[in-house]
């Protein structure tokens, strides 16, 4: 394992379990606002100081933190199981299945996907509570980002379909559900983790972008979306760089997520 | 003594690099869509119109007052269907052709022509019938309509005249400015208008400019950042955020003037064919509970976190700025969650391990949307949404983009809470009709009503019509301020902050003296002087 390997994990390492241990590092709430101290620098009281609205930055930047990083691998699994079911089942099969699950996927790429969010959060139901609304948010995200997987996915089945592998155990008298289960999964398996760790840092970005326009998790729930949208009115780095700690999180876990997934790809 | 003092004047002036010319530059917020100042309806084609239309009467911005202006004198008819205007003579319009009341009778045909639908003309609209202009003299001209129209005089403020005989009519104007040069998306150049009217009390011609350059840019960090780099020198109505950040630097150049004429509300859906549960809408259709949530709101908490101490707890419909029609005897709902608590057991609410419920048991839960990108909103949603925790409430903040909260308040009426701004650019309580009238598409509680559902809406709809044909002032503003005293009792708004009027002028600007009505800092444009580049800089 390379050093910048290891220190990527470290660091994934320290951010999760700050993040999973929020109740005991975060000093307050992330609601409750002390509204005699809006946009208050840091202090022994707020270590990171307060936004806006006088909410300690610390606390919710750990369960924003919690909260992305927790629900952008489930969106991750969601969209990687959906990728497998169109694309690798449609690969297998071929013939009329995989021109079918091919032009689905092309319609669903073909689709202005952020603007889609945004239609589907707009049908949604009002009244639902903040944690639901997370839960929704990345649901949406996992059940809309299937299609880049798919095509990979697809494209690898087809290989397997064809290959001698599978003509040697059709010889043998494999065949069906035992057959995709026994020799297609097991072969694609690279192909599903790969894709699975390249889509959580896209779920997480697009979950920032959700949250920047204001559409993300509602409030008062924090997530890196809500934290980044503090950045709007930031004129200079040197302006309050405290301000700057969720932006400097997302890029550390994009980053290490990224040097992962690169050396599983040289592994695989 | 007069004399040697405005010679000392004027020489200090130049030795510090005044210039009386040069050009003044400030931003316009987007694309004017319209020059034809009768089909104005966007904020950068109202500046456009400001600075080149010329006016019979001109409703100071500064004293809120009528003052004459291409009309020495004017007077309305009893019935308040007839004005007759004294027009000034010896003024031209900037290509030389002399103006007369022929001027002011095709502005009124043209304004009021059916086929043109201009939204200046809207506002005449009164009953079905023409509008007669009778020109009685070259300087003389009687206008009248087919039903008396509130507040008539004030809303020739709005309506620029054009030239009736020249050869180009667009380009033809009364104002202290003229169209010279406008590239699409980038800049609009006014030059001075040679033959404007207007003199000091030097007798020298006005205004003192000689050019205003109107940038075209929509992102406010930059125009803010402009501004600061010197590159332009004034910024209409900036946000609490970037006023202070400017103040951190340079306190001299910004002006708060108090609370505007811009308000902040929110509101319950009482529409009867909603699709919300029906105990939900008893709620929203109960008067203790609207003024229980008003009463658990703190708005001096809004005023001072959200934007920062730059607004002020708002009282009613009508904001203190607007110094005649603001009913003084109202009073702002005092911010007391117990008393809110009394109000609600009035309708069978009680506390319940710490959860409102109603007198049937259900919990008082609601969602409230907004438009999504507007801080300002999100953040006093969730002030809000704590405020009402303390009495049991639990509200859900939702944010939706523009389009998809105009679908739900005003087609499927598919919402609970909603929260908005109303920007009023008119003093006069006519251009709120649209609002009040419990038929109206804007009555946004309960919009369209067939016929009014309450009583209380049905004694405001009689009350707005009754100020509508008076013409007298004073029995209008009795009208008006029995339905700010309604609108107080029975809260279908809950009114929230007026947002102060901010602005920043740069040093090199001289005679500015911003004002909470639009446009706050170049109202008295004609009279503004400017530094010399080098001075600027």
């Amino acid at each position: 394992m390379s050093f910048i390997r290891k220190l990527a994990c470290a660091i994934l390492v320290v951010v999760i379990v700050a993040a999973l241990g929020a109740n005991w590092f975060a000093r307050a709430d992330y609601a409750t606002q002390f509204r005699e101290a809006p946009n208050a620098p840091p202090s022994r009281a707020h270590l990171l100081g307060t936004d806006d609205i006088g909410r300690d930055r610390l606390s919710r930047t750990l369960y924003g933190t919690r909260i992305s990083l927790l629900l952008a691998p489930t969106a991750a699994l969601l969209s990687t199981l959906m990728a497998a079911l169109i694309g690798g089942v449609a690969g297998y099969l071929g013939g009329i299945w995989e021109r079918l699950a091919m032009a689905l996927t092309d319609l669903f790429l073909s689709l202005p996907w952020l603007f889609l969010l945004i239609t589907v959060r707009a049908l949604l139901p009002l009244n639902v509570s903040p944690f639901v609304s997370v839960v929704v948010t990345f649901l949406m995200l996992g059940l809309l980002g299937w299609a880049a997987s798919a095509r990979v996915l697809c494209a690898g089945a087809r290989s397997l379909r064809n290959s001698g592998l599978l003509l040697q155990a059709r010889a043998l008298g494999l065949h069906g559900i035992r057959l995709f289960a026994v020799h297609v999964v097991p072969n694609l398996r690279p192909i599903l983790l790969a894709q699975f760790w390249v889509s959580i840092p896209v779920f997480i970005l697009s979950e920032a972008n959700l949250g920047i326009l204001g559409l993300g998790v509602a409030e008062p729930m924090p997530s890196w979306g809500s934290l980044l949208k503090e950045l709007e009115g930031l004129t200079s780095l040197g302006d309050q760089p405290w301000r700057l700690v969720p932006l400097v999180l997302l890029i550390l876990v994009v980053t290490s997520f990224q040097v992962i997934l690169s050396s599983e790809e040289v592994t695989a | 003594m007069i004399r040697r003092v405005s010679c000392l004047s004027v020489t200090i002036l130049v030795l510090l690099g005044f210039a009386p010319g040069s050009e003044l530059r400030f931003c316009l917020r987007n694309e004017p869509r319209t020059f034809n100042p009768l089909l104005v309806e966007d904020d950068a084609s109202e500046t456009v119109r400001y600075l080149t239309g010329g006016v019979l009467v001109r409703s100071n911005r500064q004293t809120q007052k009528l003052e004459p202006e291409l009309a020495v004198s004017w007077k309305l008819s009893k019935d308040g269907r007839q004005i007759t205007f004294q027009l000034r003579n010896g003024v031209s319009f900037s290509d030389g052709t002399p103006f007369s009341a022929d001027d002011v009778d095709y502005t009124i045909k043209q304004m009021m022509d059916p086929a043109l639908h201009s939204p200046t003309g809207d506002a005449f609209r009164s009953g079905t019938g023409t509008v007669n202009a009778q020109v009685l003299a070259p300087d003389r001209i009687t206008i009248t309509f087919p039903a008396p129209v509130a507040g008539l005089d004030q809303l020739f403020d709005q309506v620029a005249i054009l030239s009736a005989h020249s050869s180009n009519k667009e380009k033809a104007v009364l104002g202290p400015f003229m169209v010279a040069d406008y590239k699409p998306g980038s800049s609009l150049v006014l030059n001075r208008n040679p033959n404007y009217w207007k003199t000091d009390g030097q007798g020298h011609k006005l205004p003192y400019l000689n050019a205003i350059r109107l940038d075209i840019q929509p992102n406010r960090d930059i125009e803010v950042l402009r501004f600061k780099r010197g590159e332009l020198d004034l910024i209409n109505s900036l946000d609490s955020e970037y006023f202070d950040r400017l103040a951190s630097t340079s306190a001299n150049l910004v002006h708060d003037a108090g609370p505007s004429l811009d308000s902040e509300q929110m509101w319950f859906n009482q529409v009867a064919k909603a699709p919300i549960p029906d105990y939900k809408r008893k709620w929203f259709r109960s008067t203790n509970f609207r003024r229980a949530v008003s009463m658990a709101i703190n708005r001096e908490d809004l005023s001072r976190v959200v934007f920062n101490g730059h607004a002020r707890p708002a009282i009613g419909p009508i904001s203190t700025a607007n110094k005649f029609w603001f009913n003084q005897a109202l009073k702002t709902d005092a911010y007391s969650p117990d008393a809110a608590l009394a109000k609600l057991q009035l309708d069978g609410f009680h506390l319940q391990n710490g959860t409102l419920r109603d007198a049937v048991g259900n919990a008082v839960e609601f969602s409230i949307i907004t438009n999504a990108g507007n801080k300002y909103r999100e953040r006093m949603a969730v002030l809000i949404q704590q405020d009402l925790q303390k009495i049991g409430v639990k509200i859900n903040v939702v944010t939706l983009d523009f389009p998809s909260l105009i679908e739900r308040i005003s087609q499927s009426f598919n919402y609970e809470a909603a929260m908005l701004g109303l920007t009023n650019v008119d003093l006069d309580p006519n251009g709120q009709m649209n609002v009040w009238l419990s038929s109206s598409e804007n009555h946004q509680w309960n919009p369209q009503e067939k016929f009014p559902e309450t009583a209380w809406e049905a004694e405001i709809d009689k009350l707005m019509r009754e100020q509508a044909s008076a013409s007298d002032p004073k029995k209008r503003k009795k009208a008006f301020d029995r339905v700010q005293q309604i609108v107080a009792e029975q809260a279908p708004f809950i009114y929230l902050v007026n947002r102060n009027a901010l602005s920043a002028v740069s040093i090199s600007v001289s005679g500015a003296t911003p004002v909470i009505l639009r446009p706050q800092t170049y109202w008295n444009i004609e009279r503004l002087t400017i530094t010399t580049e080098t001075a600027r800089r």
